[in-house]
């Protein structure tokens, strides 16, 4: 049994369709260890597998689903105690076409209560432990869907990403996460945090997964509006070198001051790969990105203003708790409200509200909006130059439990180098360099819209070169 | 200081929202309905389940555009959804989506008043309050019924162009015959398909500028709508010439005691906290989609009115009476299309009320037993006095009853025109012998007294007679000039 856990998904896609292993047999070893699971990674684990479907893509490679995207039938929580006991009526558009090419849904995931969060210690059902060290956060808000595939409770899985969810986790447990184009997934049935800058995407042990995973989770979704046709399919990496490639490292965000907050092993990690990256045939030079460090003050304006009227619905009206039922409808929302989410939404919503607020709004969301524009334009620009822009995914790796929940700036800080892509609308991906004091670094590449196919590529070069083992976490 | 000898005058805009008459809702496929048991038209997007997301109905895009087109307005190539936040259980998503600063149609005219703008957005559920009072203050419980919610909506705001409350029921008359012409709703004010608000101020006659506004919210009939705003008008009339000032707030005008009560006033009144709707795209209107819709705006009331007072020579009134009426101008027009020579337009129309009262005005005449053809040719029987007007009306009342063609009845019920050489002038000559004192008055110049004679003629061949006819013979044999 521990033999079907050390494949890979790819690897277990290929054995499946060779008849050389069984679909549910390998559900269920997946499903016993999920059940078992001792890091609070998941919310709810399947019973048992579902009828197998017959010659679909992926065979019957069960998928992790982070506890936001809609599930019939099934608890989708969003990590949030408003929502405790929610079982929607519908299945969210990525999780319905995984399902359709041959992924069972395996669990839902923890997570930040409504994707809210850096070290998945905001959550409703309680924080998720780091397999690489259980004293220590998995990152955030999908850090129920990066716990499960580091310690192989689950092959891979899907999370959302904001402002980094699925690349600052899987930097933390040493995994490869992608956060796409904006629009290149559905949103449809993503329950939301911040319309503008959500996006599904795989969190999987290596590229080649996250190839795998991602090729069928794009598309249109005309549920969706603002989803695209991706210009071309998503392919399996099979790049062995770097040659031709310009990587830009952005002065503003890791130059001498900016980059002061990063911690020396995860500096040490960067530079290694960059050294690396030169091994391999690549150019690395400095690149500018001006705006960059207004970003996170852009997003978390931004972000909040979308959430705060995102989260208007969870009124007690309709669905999930409410508090004070019997009493008059101001009290029933107040009591509803306030007892239904926890501190950091509030917060959240609270600076959204003010910044939407009539007389704020220019000052505000308006001015975040210009921001934004600038920062997309600095990629624009940075991308005439290089074809990606690279840097560590977090400034720091996993930090203990507790260690930054007094301080909610210093907590936003995990986002500095993550944050700006989002709101720029591209892709970018992040994968294991290395490991400081035992702990997983992330390198992170950004590239153009549409350019998931040459981010893969580049990361699988990095990747077979660096030879990073995350087998420990799942011993 | 008093103002107790100014006079004043109202100054009146109204915003009315329409409920488009599409298939499905403004942004999701459930169908839209009225009367239907509650809760039976729902999806995760109108119920604002977490995680579903709007999708711009086409349709009432392109109604918004001919509706836009049909007011003379500038429709934007590119405009915006917003989020208008507001807490309340008839809005699931706690934010309706609506257009805010940059709108579908903007500018325009409709008659003698200014368009401001037109936009889309969706309606809100319907909220029952259970209980005594029927207002959610003193309810014992409120339901929801969601089958309204997502309802596409257009908001038409005009500017403060109305200057009565008389006017602001007659452009809103006129606004509903051009949105039935449309064909883009059902402009039913009763079900709520036409809801219309006013802002009324006052200020004295002659002065540039406007006066404090108040709105009054939802008068939900013509007949309301103008005895709210005069309550209004007569309301800040008093406050002014009192020495007293108008407060901004928003009123509600309760029929039945004629009485407006204060809803909320400025300082309670909501922040919205507008912003661009990130779930939706920019909506666009190309080339081609506005093409479509101009292609399906037809003749408007106010241009076919303007149209049969100009080239008909119809009066006014009448013009206004056929046109305004899609049924009734259609029925005109192919009543017209089959007129013979010497039957003119003007002679033709005053047959149409006549028709009209006797099936009903709510009747469309042209499901009636009275062909087009049938009416024009009846009429021509009267200009070619073949038939007198009284013999007229008997014809029609027997084609209304049996349809058929007028000649045909005629003929059967022997009620043609009787003239001259129909021993008329033997009649006549018989009257004036029969009532000699009413002879020689009229003999005498008094032509009044001619009544009593011309009413034996018409008794005796009754009423084939034509009048005019008559009068000339009486007129004749008496050698009155």
């Amino acid at each position: 049994m521990s033999e079907l856990i050390e494949l890979s998904a790819a690897q277990a896609v290929a054995r499946l369709r060779a008849r050389e292993i069984d679909a549910s047999e390998l559900f269920e070893a997946y499903r016993e260890r999920a059940a078992a699971d001792e890091l609070n990674a998941f919310t709810w684990v399947a019973s048992a597998a579902p009828e197998p479907v017959a010659d679909t893509a992926l065979c019957g490679v069960p998928v992790a689903v982070k506890d936001l995207f809609c599930t019939e039938g099934v608890p989708s929580q969003a990590g949030s105690r408003i929502l405790e006991g929610y079982r929607p009526p519908y299945t969210a558009t990525v999780v319905a076409r995984l399902a359709a090419a041959g992924a069972p849904l395996l669990g839902k995931t923890n997570q930040d209560e409504f994707a809210m969060g850096s070290s998945n210690e905001n959550s409703g059902f309680g924080p998720v432990l780091n397999p690489w060290d259980r004293s220590r956060v998995p990152g955030g808000s999908s850090g129920g869907s990066a716990a499960a595939v580091a310690a192989g409770l689950a092959p891979w899985a899907i999370g959302t990403d904001t402002g980094g969810s699925i690349r600052q986790p899987a930097a933390l447990c040493g995994l490869v996460g992608v956060k796409p184009t904006y629009g290149a997934c559905s949103r449809y049935g993503m329950i939301a945090f911040a319309s503008s800058l959500d996006q599904a995407g795989p969190l999987t042990r290596d590229v080649t997964d996250a190839a795998l995973l991602l090729s069928h989770m794009v598309g249109h979704d005309p549920m969706d509006s603002t989803s695209v046709a991706f210009p071309e399919p998503i392919t399996l990496p099979s790049a062995e070198d770097l040659r031709g490639l310009r990587f830009g490292v952005p002065e503003e965000l890791l130059g001498d001051q900016a980059g002061a907050g990063i911690e020396p092993g995860v500096r040490a990690s960067f530079e290694a790969t960059l050294a690396l990256a030169e091994e391999l045939g690549a150019e690395v030079d400095t690149c500018r990105l001006p705006h960059a460090p207004h970003a996170l003050s852009a997003y978390y304006l931004i972000a909040p203003a979308e959430a705060s009227a995102n989260l208007a619905r969870f009124d007690g009206v309709r669905y999930g708790s409410r508090v004070a039922g019997d009493r008059d409808l101001e009290t029933m929302y107040s009591e509803t409200r306030a007892a239904g989410f926890g501190p950091e939404v509030k917060r959240r919503i609270m600076l959204g509200t003010y910044a939407l607020s009539s007389g704020y709004y220019d000052a505000f969301y308006g001015t975040a909006l210009k921001v934004r524009t600038k920062i997309a334009e600095d990629f624009r620009e940075a991308f005439r130059r290089f074809d990606f822009v690279v840097t560590p995914t977090s400034p720091w790796t996993a930090f203990p439990l507790g260690s930054k929940t007094d301080d909610p700036l210093a907590m936003y800080l995990n986002d500095f180098c993550t944050v700006p892509m989002p709101l720029a609308g591209i892709p970018a991906i992040s994968l294991p360099s290395g490991l400081a004091d035992g702990l997983p670094v992330g390198f992170q590449l950004a590239g153009p819209a549409f350019s998931e196919n040459r981010l893969l590529e580049a990361a699988h070069a990095l990747e077979r070169a660096i030879g990073f083992d995350g087998s420990r976490a799942r011993a | 200081m008093t103002s107790a000898g100014i006079d004043y005058e109202p100054v009146i805009g109204l915003e009315i929202h329409v409920q488009l008459r599409t298939t499905t809702k403004m942004f999701c496929g459930c169908e839209l309905s009225f009367g239907d048991p509650p809760n039976v038209h729902t999806c995760p997007v109108c119920l604002g389940l977490p995680g579903a997301l709007p999708v711009v109905n086409a349709r009432a895009v392109h109604f918004a555009t001919m509706i836009g087109l049909a007011l003379g307005c500038e429709i934007a190539p590119r405009s915006l959804f917003h989020r208008k936040n507001y807490f309340y259980p008839d809005s699931p998503k706690g934010y309706q989506i609506s257009q805010y600063d940059v709108p579908i149609c903007s500018g325009g005219r409709l008659g003698d008043v200014r368009i401001h703008r037109v936009h889309l957005e969706e309606d809100a559920a319907k909220l029952v309050h259970v209980g005594t009072s029927g207002r959610i203050h003193g309810a014992d419980r409120s339901v929801v019924d969601f089958n309204r919610c997502g309802t596409p909506l257009v908001e038409i705001v005009t500017e403060p162009d109305i200057r009565s409350p008389a006017q602001a029921h007659e452009w809103l008359a006129l606004l509903r015959v051009t949105l039935r012409q449309l064909g883009v709703s059902d402009v039913n004010m009763e079900e709520g398909s036409l809801r219309c608000d006013a802002n009324v101020s006052v200020r004295p006659v002659g002065s540039g500028q406007l006066g404090t506004k108040t709105e009054l919210k939802n008068m939900n009939s013509f007949r309301f709508l103008e005895r709210g705003v005069a309550a209004e008008i007569a309301r800040q009339t008093e406050l002014l010439r009192g020495g007293r000032e108008v407060v901004q707030e928003t009123l509600h005008f309760d029929p039945a005691s004629g009485t407006l009560t204060s809803l909320r006033s400025k300082e309670e009144a909501h922040d919205y906290r507008y912003f661009p709707e990130p779930d939706l795209v920019p909506l666009l209107v190309s080339g081609e989609m506005l093409a479509a819709a101009r292609a399906e705006v037809p003749e408007l009331p106010a241009a076919r009115a303007a149209r049969y007072e100009r080239e008909l020579g119809l009066h006014p009134d009448r013009a206004r009476d056929l046109a305004f009426r899609a049924d009734r101008a259609a029925y005109f027009e192919r009543a017209l299309a089959s007129a013979p020579d010497g039957l003119g337009a003007v002679e033709l129309a005053n047959w149409i009320p006549q028709l009209v009262e006797r099936i009903g005005s709510d009747a469309d005449p042209s499901e009636s037993r009275v062909s087009p053809e049938a009416l024009a040719a009846l009429a021509a029987m009267v200009v070619s006095r073949q038939a007198s007007r009284d013999a007229a009306r008997e014809v029609l009342r027997t084609l209304v009853a049996e349809g058929g063609d007028p000649r045909a009845v005629v003929e059967r019920e022997g009620l043609g025109a009787l003239s001259d050489d129909g021993g008329l002038a033997d009649l006549v000559a018989r009257a004036i012998a029969a009532d000699p004192d009413a002879a020689d008055k009229v003999a005498a110049g008094n032509m009044k007294a001619i009544g009593p004679l011309v009413g034996f003629v018409m008794r005796e061949t009754k009423g084939r007679a034509d009048g005019g006819e008559v009068t000339r013979l009486i007129r004749e044999q008496l050698a009155v000039r």
